[in-house]
């Protein structure tokens, strides 16, 4: 995949003007990642409202496509069902980003915003919902991620 | 082609690797030289004839491979202590790395010497390698780890030294000798100098320094040394330390095994002599034995002229950098006070982002913290872009480099 093909308008834009970009005070979901290897870092606030995504907001330092992929994942799971927000896998971010060949080095900054929603998930099935079977497999998916 | 200093045509032919393209068709311009260097023809030839004409096991068999394989293996230690001027060929250890033998330090000397509420000085521009060590080492004591900070210009504050010194408590100061950040070459004399005052220890992390200038340990006057290999045209997997021979006597082994013991019974052993006390199990023979064509290819071109290649090569790279818009360096201005390593911030494209676009044009730049998060926040950035200069490098070359960033500025639209 070409920075041209990467680097688009719409990238450039979420990245420079993130959408839902804060703090969320008193969250049922605040989870937070970082990429080892590059020292980006992702932090996840959610509320849940009758089985819905009543509110998600995310803060974090890192490149373009770590960035702009955290923004629009907010804009994807804002308002939709809990059921949804779980199923969502690799494939829905890297459509949602229009970024489908990104070699080795760079998918992991597509998909830490995912790996950082999982991870909320997860706490928030094992803490609040008590719904172990359903949290493993969250926490299966996030890790298989990379 | 040419810095007028050495003969870079020449030179380039020795390395096989910089005729290949990336991204298909384009030539590879190389400028990730501190995170390692390539490797001479010369370099390659004499491990793989060790491994098609002697290889064996070192010191113990009678045989005739085995004395050809001790012998160049040995020879090895010769040279390294001929390069950086040490006393006594049994001051070199040879470890995996610079991480490896900073490690060895603060286990062996640092268990049996520092204690409760001994302070341990190092720097803000350090590299994770001569920071995480230190702090294992504090925690498991009770010890204090404290830092030297860095002024505006990429140096560091001796004011700090002096003050942690006066309190008396202070058992070892360890720095690099040249950062692999900002390229800021440490005023070492001076530090050991004020360090001697109080009898403390000094350790220096030449893993930057000995790649690109001349290092006398006579003038150092430091107490331990660590260096790496692979930074300076040798294989990956070895390193050195020197210590003072009376450090080392005086130090427990780090690690128990063969070829480091004189005699071993039930429950009692004794140590080899120096330094094969610290050189436990089969070494890394090959690339000990590649590390001497290293060290013969560097003495042949000679480190002052390695120097001043880099010091002009770097010259052209920042007078041109400078004068791009939106373009932040960082580290000494100074060409004569730092090494061919020039971290910068273009705009607000990541590092991450820069180094992908220009990649592209088949340059290769390292992006990110450098093992260096306490200086990234010192300098309040997550990341850096960084491009660093070798023997091999041409003018050229920057010129490649800076046009590819003129590149990603347009795709950012900056």
């Amino acid at each position: 995949m070409s920075s041209a093909d990467i680097y688009r308008e719409i990238i450039l834009d979420y990245y420079r003007n993130p959408r839902n970009y804060g703090k969320i005070t008193d969250p049922d979901i605040a989870q937070r990642d970082s990429n080892p290897l590059c020292g980006d870092e992702l932090e996840m606030h959610l509320n849940i409202k009758d089985d819905k995504v009543a509110d998600v907001k995310f803060t974090g330092k890192g490149c373009a496509i770590s960035q702009a992929s955290a923004s629009m994942l907010t804009e994807l799971i804002m308002g939709k069902d809990f059921e949804y927000v779980k199923k969502l896998t690799k494939e829905d971010i890297l459509d949602n980003l229009g970024l489908h060949d990104l070699g080795p080095a760079r998918i992991k900054c597509a998909l830490l915003s995912l790996k950082v929603l999982k991870s909320g998930l997860y706490s928030y099935l094992v803490d609040k919902l008590k719904d172990t079977a359903s949290a493993d497999k969250i926490k299966e998916e996030a890790s298989g991620l990379f | 082609m040419q810095t007028s200093f050495i003969n870079i045509e020449n030179i380039r032919n020795d390395f096989p690797i910089l005729k290949r393209k990336v991204h298909k068709d384009k030539p590879l311009v190389y400028l990730d030289n501190a995170a390692t260097t390539q490797k001479p023809i010369q370099v390659i030839d004499a491990i793989s004839n060790y491994y098609l004409t002697y290889n064996s096991n070192i010191h113990r068999a009678v045989h005739e491979l085995a004395e050809e394989a001790t012998l160049a293996y040995e020879a090895t230690r010769d040279k390294v202590a001929k390069f950086i001027n040490a006393k006594n060929r049994e001051e070199i250890v040879f470890v995996r790395g610079t991480t490896e033998a900073i490690n060895l330090v603060a286990y062996a000397w640092g268990r049996q010497n520092v204690n409760k509420d001994d302070i341990i000085v190092t720097t803000e521009y350090e590299h994770h390698s001569n920071i995480v060590p230190w702090q294992l080492l504090a925690k498991e004591k009770g010890a204090k780890l404290e830092y030297i900070g860095v002024d505006d210009n990429g140096e560091l504050i001796l004011d700090h030294l002096d003050k942690y010194l006066a309190t008396g408590k202070v058992k070892i100061v360890t720095f690099s000798q040249m950062s692999n950040v900002l390229g800021t070459i440490t005023n070492s004399e001076e530090i050991v100098k004020r360090c001697k005052k109080y009898g403390v220890r000094v350790l220096i992390d030449g893993a930057q320094s000995v790649p690109h200038l001349k290092v006398d340990l006579q003038k150092l006057d430091c107490d331990f040394f660590a260096f790496s290999a692979h930074k300076m045209l040798g294989p990956t997997g070895v390193g050195i330390l020197w210590a003072r021979k009376e450090l080392l006597q005086n130090m427990v082994p780090f690690n128990g095994g063969g070829d480091m013991i004189r005699e071993v019974h039930k429950y009692e052993t004794t140590w080899n002599d120096l330094p094969y006390k610290f050189e436990a199990g089969t070494p890394n023979i090959a690339d000990v034995i590649g590390f001497a064509a290293a060290i013969d290819y560097l003495d042949r071109i000679g480190m002052d002229k390695v120097r001043e290649h880099e010091m002009e090569l770097t010259k052209y790279a920042l007078d041109k950098l400078s004068q791009m818009k939106g373009i932040v360096l960082y580290g000494p201005k100074d060409v004569t006070k730092r090494g061919g390593v020039i971290s910068f911030n273009l705009g607000d494209i990541h590092p991450h982002d820069l180094a992908t676009i220009i990649d592209e044009d088949g340059i290769a730049i390292r992006s990110g913290h450098h093992c260096a998060q306490v200086l990234m926040e010192r300098l309040d950035v997550s990341a850096t872009s960084r491009a660093s200069f070798y023997i091999y490098n041409t003018k050229e070359e920057v010129d490649v480099f800076i046009k590819s960033l003129n590149r990603a500025k347009e795709l950012f639209k900056l």
